[in-house]
């Protein structure tokens, strides 16, 4: 019970003092987290918009690996990324294991398939009469997409906020791609693992408050944007 | 609404920006330090790679994982220098020709921790395969680290050393972890464990556990510095990592070695002993 006292007084006054290192490391989540759901989000949203608007043959087979992507493993995909970034391995010649970069690419994968399911049962929740209301009254496919998006906005946003929430407070994979270096790579998840590894109780649990806090704000923002217009 | 939609257009903007200077950043001039954690763990590293940072010139990734995948690391060429603390898998490591140098830089040691009413009587052992030898027999719980690291390559020898095979025993746990997480099981378990003294310490007040068994020769923990042979991996910074063994051999940081963690602890974590050239 001291130990978590200790750590909500760590928290607070690490973040009153505004202790320079714990900012960069926020920072440094909100630019790769904020990254890798702006990509994930254009493709997610597309492909789950682009599969919900059209038949083909093996659309229910394209949803079922959609579906089980939103539960992809964030350590099997982290393992995928790093060997294909080996410096012995195909994409070694790019040089970026260990970087930010390799980070927001792991993530972006496994933030995508979360947004593009929900994107998918989102859309598809739309009435066909709506649909076809749009077209007839004269609007070209584009503009179909877009009043489609706009009325779904609701989960869309929830969609934002799923894929968010799942790359930010991602360890595995992080680790494994970015390797935790101190200044460059290090984000609040890993620094919180490897400050409990060190003993120092305390400033993991002001870590892991950062973390919360942080987590809150974005999603109270985009809830704010969620709800506003609907009374 | 429009406030807002503004608001969120400004944030969007601002993400890709920052988002562009990550993605750019310069490869030129890395070096890339696989480790054991215990090196990370200490602090240490955070003294030491800043200063060769600014000498050399260079970008030092630190990935900090157990001696065994850090010397994985090193046989693939995906890092360039070591610093490691397995020394029967450092030779072969040096033998198959994935390193071009290897040398000691410092040492410390391991102690044998369980629980302060020790159970099964080793307290003040001389030697720690006579300990090991009578955790056997007794039964107690002894939780094994179990993941390659420097330290479970340790212990197994020890065990070797006691002719035990401890695999299979009920009281034998392996945990797959790191050392400040394995003593933290076997604290919870009232276990016994071999750990390295700096992470002990670093933890101990959060621990239930008290050092047993110590002193003994066969407990020595020797770090060295291993150069990934650059004649087999064209991609290693060869130069990078002979400067980083120059570097951590030196007469200056071989002193801030051995000076490193007296503040805090009373005693210093490492003990350096760079070789003689």
């Amino acid at each position: 019970m001291d130990l978590i006292l200790e750590g909500i007084s760590k928290a607070f006054s690490l973040l009153i003092s505004l202790d320079a290192e714990l900012f960069a490391v926020v920072l440094l989540t909100l630019q790769i987290s904020g990254s890798a759901t702006l990509i994930s989000l254009f493709l997610g949203m597309s492909a789950g918009t682009a599969v919900a608007l059209n038949a083909f043959p093996g659309k229910r087979l394209v949803v079922s690996i959609i579906n089980t992507g939103m539960g992809l493993p964030p350590v099997v995909v982290g393992l995928f990324v790093a060997i294909m970034l080996w410096r012995s391995g195909p994409l070694g010649f790019l040089g970026i294991l260990y970087t930010p970069g390799a980070m927001v690419i792991a993530q972006s994968i496994i933030a995508t398939p979360i947004i593009a399911g929900i994107t998918l049962a989102a859309m598809q929740n739309l009435p066909d009469k709506l649909r076809l209301q749009i077209l007839s009254l004269g609007a070209t496919r584009a503009q179909m997409v877009w009043l489609l998006m706009k009325e779904a906005r609701l989960p869309l946003l929830a969609a934002v906020m799923a894929g968010f929430g799942g790359v930010v407070s991602e360890i595995g994979a992080s680790i494994m791609v970015g390797g935790n270096i101190k200044g460059y790579t290090r984000v609040l998840t890993t620094a919180t693992v490897m400050e409990t590894g060190r003993g120092n109780f305390d400033v993991a649990i002001a870590l892991g408050l950062v973390l919360l806090a942080l987590a809150f704000i974005i999603n109270y923002f985009l809830t704010s944007v969620q709800q506003t217009g609907r009374r | 609404m429009s406030a807002i939609k503004r608001t969120v257009f400004c944030a969007v903007i601002m993400l890709m920006v920052a988002s562009l200077g990550i993605v750019g950043c310069g490869k030129k001039g890395e070096l890339i330090l696989a480790t054991t954690t215990s090196t990370q763990d200490s602090g240490l590293l955070d003294v030491l790679i800043p200063d060769f940072e600014k000498k050399a010139g260079l970008k030092v990734k630190t990935i900090a994982v157990g001696s065994g995948q850090a010397m994985a690391m090193g046989e693939r060429g995906e890092a360039d220098v070591l610093l490691v603390h397995s020394p029967d898998a450092e030779k072969k490591f040096m033998d198959a020709g994935f390193g071009s140098a290897r040398r000691k830089v410092m040492y410390n040691d391991f102690i044998i921790v369980g629980p302060a009413d020790d159970p099964a009587k080793i307290k003040g052992e001389k030697t720690s395969v006579d300990a090991l030898k009578k955790l056997a027999a007794a039964g107690a719980i002894f939780m094994s680290r179990g993941d390659k690291s420097g330290t479970h390559a340790k212990e197994l020898k020890l065990w070797k050393d006691g002719k035990i095979d401890p695999e299979k025993q009920k009281w034998y746990q392996s945990t797959g972890l790191g050392m400040g997480e394995t003593l933290k099981v076997a604290s919870e378990k009232k276990g016994y464990t071999l750990a390295d003294r700096g992470t002990y310490l670093a933890l101990k007040k959060n621990l239930g556990l008290d050092i047993l068994v110590e002193g003994d020769e066969a407990l020595k923990n020797v770090y060295h510095v291993v150069e990934v042979n650059a004649q087999k991996f064209p991609k290693v910074n060869k130069d990078g990592a002979k400067a980083f063994a120059d570097f951590i051999l030196s007469k200056e940081v071989q002193a801030v070695i051995g000076k490193f963690g007296v503040e805090k602890f009373g005693s210093p974590l490492f003990f350096p002993d760079a070789e003689a050239k």
